[in-house]
C-alpha cells in the first residue's frame, strides 16, 4: 500500500502533510449527518464486500429482468447493442489489439459489477431497482459470461465464490520505474534523426467531422 | 461558417483569398496600392450607434465567432448524454479557458442542481460525518488556483495512427481555469480524522450527485494536500456542465477524478474499486496486463496554430507558432519546437514562466519560408520529465492502452498554409 504513496505527484511529498491534523481549527461549520441520511446515500461497495445489502437472486430469474430493463442497450445476452457497452464476451482478448473489455474479460472484481449496477443503471432511471433485482442481474451477467451456471444463488454469503477471470491482470502504476528514461535531462536538440516520412495521414481516414 | 476541414485542400475558402493572389493584397509594400475603402469610406459602425449598455446583461462572443465552440465527435459514443466534447483549443490564446467552450464530460447528463437544494456529506472514517449546505462551504477559508483538468482519454484516439484532423479533436479534452474554492483538507479536518486513525493507508471516496453517481477514490495523502472543493472557476459560478455549483479539483490528476455536483465525500480504509477505476481508467498493456491508479497526468504539449483547424492564410513572411504545454507533476519548465519532424528542435518562448499543474502558453515567432513544416513541441517539466514520441510510448505501452497518450502530436503543414494530423517516421 505505501508503494504508491511515494509516486504522488511525482514528487516527495513533506511527510507533515499525511501526519494527523490534530491541531486543526474548527469552524463549527454543517451538521452532524443522521444515520437514515448516511444510509441514503453509502451505497458504495468495496473489494471485500463492505456495503453489499441483503438480499439475493439468480441469472433464471435475472435473465428477464435484464431484458425488461437493460436488453435494449446492452442486449439480451448481455453482447452489446450497436454501440452500446457490451458486458459479455471477450475472453482471453486483453493482449490482442481491439480487447473486447467486460465484466466477464477485464474486471477485476465482482463487487464493481454489484456497485455499479445498484447505482448507475438502468441509464436514464438509475436507483430504481430493489437489491434482489441487482442481484439477479449480476448473476445473470455473470452467467453470459459463463461465469456460474443459472441456478447459482448470488447473495452477500456467496459473493466471494464466484471467480473473477482477469482478478489478477493488475499492476500498480509503474511508470516512474518502467518509463525512468522518460525523465532526461538532455533532450536531443540537433541530428536526432536523419530523415523524416510520413507514415500515417489523418485525411486518408477521414473521420473528422465536419466544421459547421 | 462553413469551412471544411476534411483533407481536401483544393476547396478550401481562403486559397481563393490572399494565397492564391500570391500574398500581394496583405503586402503595403506594393506601389500604387489602391486605397482601402474601408478606411476612405466612412463605415456604418463609424456614424451609427451600437446596442446600449441594456442589451446584453450577459455577454456571448460576437457573432462572427460563432465557430469557436465545443464540438463532438459523434461516432465515439452511442449517444450525447454520456459522451464527450472538445474545447476550441486552436482558436483560442493565453492560457484561462472560457467556462463556455470549455470541454465537457459527462456520464447521465449535465444536470440542473439548486444551491438551495445542494448538500455536502462526509460520511466514513470521521470523527463526525457531517452534512454542509452550500451557504456552509461558502464560510470556510477560501483559495484560489489556477488547474488544467485534462481527461486521461484526451489523444487517446491517437494510439492506433493519425485519425483525427484538428488540434480541437486530438488534444481538445483540456481546460483550465481559475478556481474558488475551500481545500479538501479544511472541510475533512472539519468533521475530524482522529478515528481514521493512521492516515497513510487511508483513502477518500467522492462520489457526484447525478444519475451516474460517479465516484472515485483518493489516496488520504493526495486527499490533505491540494484537492479543492470549488464553486467558482474564472471569477463567477461553475457552469452547469461543469458540475455547478460545487466540483472536486484534483490538481494534475486525471479529470475523471474531478466529480462535478461533488455530493459526498467518504473515508474508507479500501479504494472503492468503482467502475470508473477498473473498467475505464486503466490502462491495458501489450501483454493484457493493465496499469491502475494512473492517476497523475504526464507532461504534454500541441502546437494549436499553425494547425488543421488553424491553417497559415497569410503566404510566407513572418509567423507566431503557438501552443500549450502542461504536466500533472508541477510546472513546464521549458518547450522545444521542431520544423522539421523532430530532426532539429529550437526551444520556444514561454509567455510566462510555467506554474503548478496549470496551461503554459508558449510562442516561436519565426519568418516561414513558405515551405512544408513538420511541426512538432515538446514539453519538459519541474520533475526532469521529457514528453515522449508515439514511438517510444508505444515501445512501452502497446497500442491498447487508451488514456495517458501525452505524445509529440505532428503537424504537416503544406506550402499553401494548411496543416494535417500525421504521423511521422
Ligand atoms: C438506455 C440504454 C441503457 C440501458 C437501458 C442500460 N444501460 Fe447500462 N450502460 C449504458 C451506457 C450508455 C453505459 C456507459 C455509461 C458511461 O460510460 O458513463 C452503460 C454501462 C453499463 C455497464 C458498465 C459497462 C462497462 O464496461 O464499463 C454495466 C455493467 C451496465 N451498463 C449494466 C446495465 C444493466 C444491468 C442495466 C439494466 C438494469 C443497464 N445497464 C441498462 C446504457 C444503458
Amino acid at each position: 500500500m505505501s508503494k504508491f504513496l511515494n509516486l504522488v505527484a511525482g514528487t516527495a511529498l513533506a511527510s507533515t502533510l499525511i501526519a494527523a491534523p490534530a491541531l486543526a481549527e474548527k469552524y463549527g461549520l454543517g451538521r452532524p449527518a443522521l444515520e437514515e441520511e448516511v444510509a441514503a446515500w453509502d451505497l458504495d461497495v468495496a473489494p471485500d464486500g463492505t456495503g453489499l445489502p441483503e438480499g439475493s437472486g439468480n441469472a433464471y430469474d435475472g435473465e428477464e429482468i435484464f431484458a425488461d430493463y437493460c436488453g435494449v442497450c446492452h442486449g439480451d445476452f448481455a453482447e452489446g447493442v450497436d454501440n452500446w457497452p457490451k458486458l459479455a464476451g471477450g475472453a482471453d482478448t486483453l493482449d490482442h489489439d481491439d480487447p473486447l473489455k467486460t465484466v466477464g474479460s477485464y474486471w477485476p472484481y465482482l463487487s464493481t459489477t454489484f456497485d455499479y449496477v445498484r447505482r448507475s443503471m438502468p441509464f436514464g432511471s438509475a436507483q430504481t431497482l430493489s437489491n434482489d433485482e441487482v442481484y439477479a442481474i449480476v448473476a445473470y451477467i455473470l452467467f453470459s459470461n459463463d461465469l456460474i451456471d443459472d441456478e447459482f444463488e448470488l447473495s452477500k454469503e456467496t459473493f466471494f465464490d464466484v471467480e473473477m477471470p482477469n482478478a489478477e491482470g493488475f499492476i500498480l502504476d509503474d511508470r516512474t520505474t518502467s518509463e525512468a528514461h522518460f525523465w532526461t535531462d538532455t533532450p536531443c536538440m540537433e541530428g536526432c534523426k536523419d530523415k523524416v516520412e510520413i507514415t500515417m495521414r489523418a485525411a486518408v481516414l477521414d473521420v473528422t467531422p465536419d466544421e459547421e | 461558417m462553413t469551412m471544411s476541414f476534411k483533407g481536401k485542400p483544393s476547396r478550401r475558402a481562403f486559397l481563393k483569398g490572399a494565397v492564391a493572389a500570391g500574398g500581394t493584397l496583405a503586402s503595403a509594400s506594393v506601389a500604387k496600392a489602391e486605397a482601402d475603402p474601408l478606411i476612405t469610406e466612412v463605415q456604418d459602425w463609424a456614424s451609427y450607434t451600437g446596442d446600449g449598455v441594456d442589451a446584453t446583461p450577459y455577454g456571448l462572443p460576437i457573432e462572427y465567432e460563432a465557430d469557436v465552440v465545443r464540438r463532438n465527435v459523434e461516432w465515439l459514443t452511442a449517444d450525447t448524454i454520456s459522451s464527450i466534447n472538445f474545447t476550441p483549443i486552436h482558436a483560442l490564446d493565453g492560457t484561462i479557458t472560457p467556462q463556455g467552450c470549455a470541454f465537457e464530460r459527462h456520464h447521465s447528463g449535465a444536470i440542473e442542481l439548486r444551491k438551495e437544494d445542494y448538500r455536502l456529506m462526509i460520511n466514513g472514517l470521521v470523527d463526525t460525518p457531517l452534512i454542509f449546505t452550500y451557504e456552509d462551504l461558502e464560510r470556510f477559508p477560501r483559495e484560489n488556483h489556477v488547474y488544467f483538468c485534462e481527461c486521461a482519454a484526451n489523444t487517446g484516439m491517437e494510439w492506433a495512427g493519425a485519425q483525427l484532423n484538428g488540434a480541437q479533436f486530438t488534444h481538445g479534452m483540456i481546460h483550465n481555469m481559475e478556481y474558488s474554492g475551500v481545500s479538501l483538507r479544511t472541510l475533512l479536518e472539519e468533521a475530524g480524522l482522529d478515528v481514521a486513525g493512521d492516515l497513510k493507508d487511508k483513502w477518500v471516496y467522492v462520489e457526484g450527485a447525478d444519475a451516474s453517481s460517479n465516484g472515485r477514490s483518493i489516496p488520504m495523502e493526495k486527499a490533505l494536500d491540494d484537492v479543492l472543493v470549488a464553486f467558482k472557476a474564472n471569477g463567477e459560478a461553475l457552469r452547469m456542465e461543469h458540475g455547478y455549483p460545487v466540483r472536486l479539483v484534483v490538481p494534475g490528476w486525471e479529470g475523471n477524478m474531478w466529480v462535478k455536483w461533488l455530493r459526498r465525500i467518504e473515508v474508507t480504509d479500501q479504494a472503492i474499486e468503482s467502475r470508473e477505476e477498473t473498467s475505464k481508467y486503466t490502462d491495458t498493456l501489450e501483454d493484457g496486463t493493465s496499469r491502475k491508479w494512473t492517476w497523475v497526468m504526464d507532461a504534454k504539449s500541441v502546437v494549436t496554430s499553425p494547425s488543421p483547424q488553424s491553417p497559415i492564410k497569410h503566404g510566407k513572411g513572418p509567423l507566431v507558432v503557438t501552443g500549450l504545454a502542461w504536466s500533472g507533476r508541477g510546472s513546464i519548465t521549458g518547450v522545444d519546437v521542431s520544423l522539421d519532424g523532430g530532426m532539429t528542435w529550437q526551444e520556444a518562448r514561454l509567455a510566462a514562466p510555467g506554474t503548478d499543474k496549470a496551461l503554459t502558453r508558449f510562442y516561436l515567432d519565426i519568418n516561414w519560408n513558405g515551405e512544408e513544416m513538420f511541426l512538432q513541441s515538446r514539453a519538459r517539466d519541474s520533475s526532469g520529465y521529457v514528453q515522449p514520441t508515439k514511438a517510444q510510448l508505444r515501445d512501452v505501452r502497446g497500442l491498447n492502452s487508451i488514456y495517458h497518450n501525452n505524445c509529440i502530436q505532428t503537424w504537416w503543414v503544406k506550402s499553401n498554409g494548411e496543416a494535417e494530423n500525421v504521423e511521422v517516421s
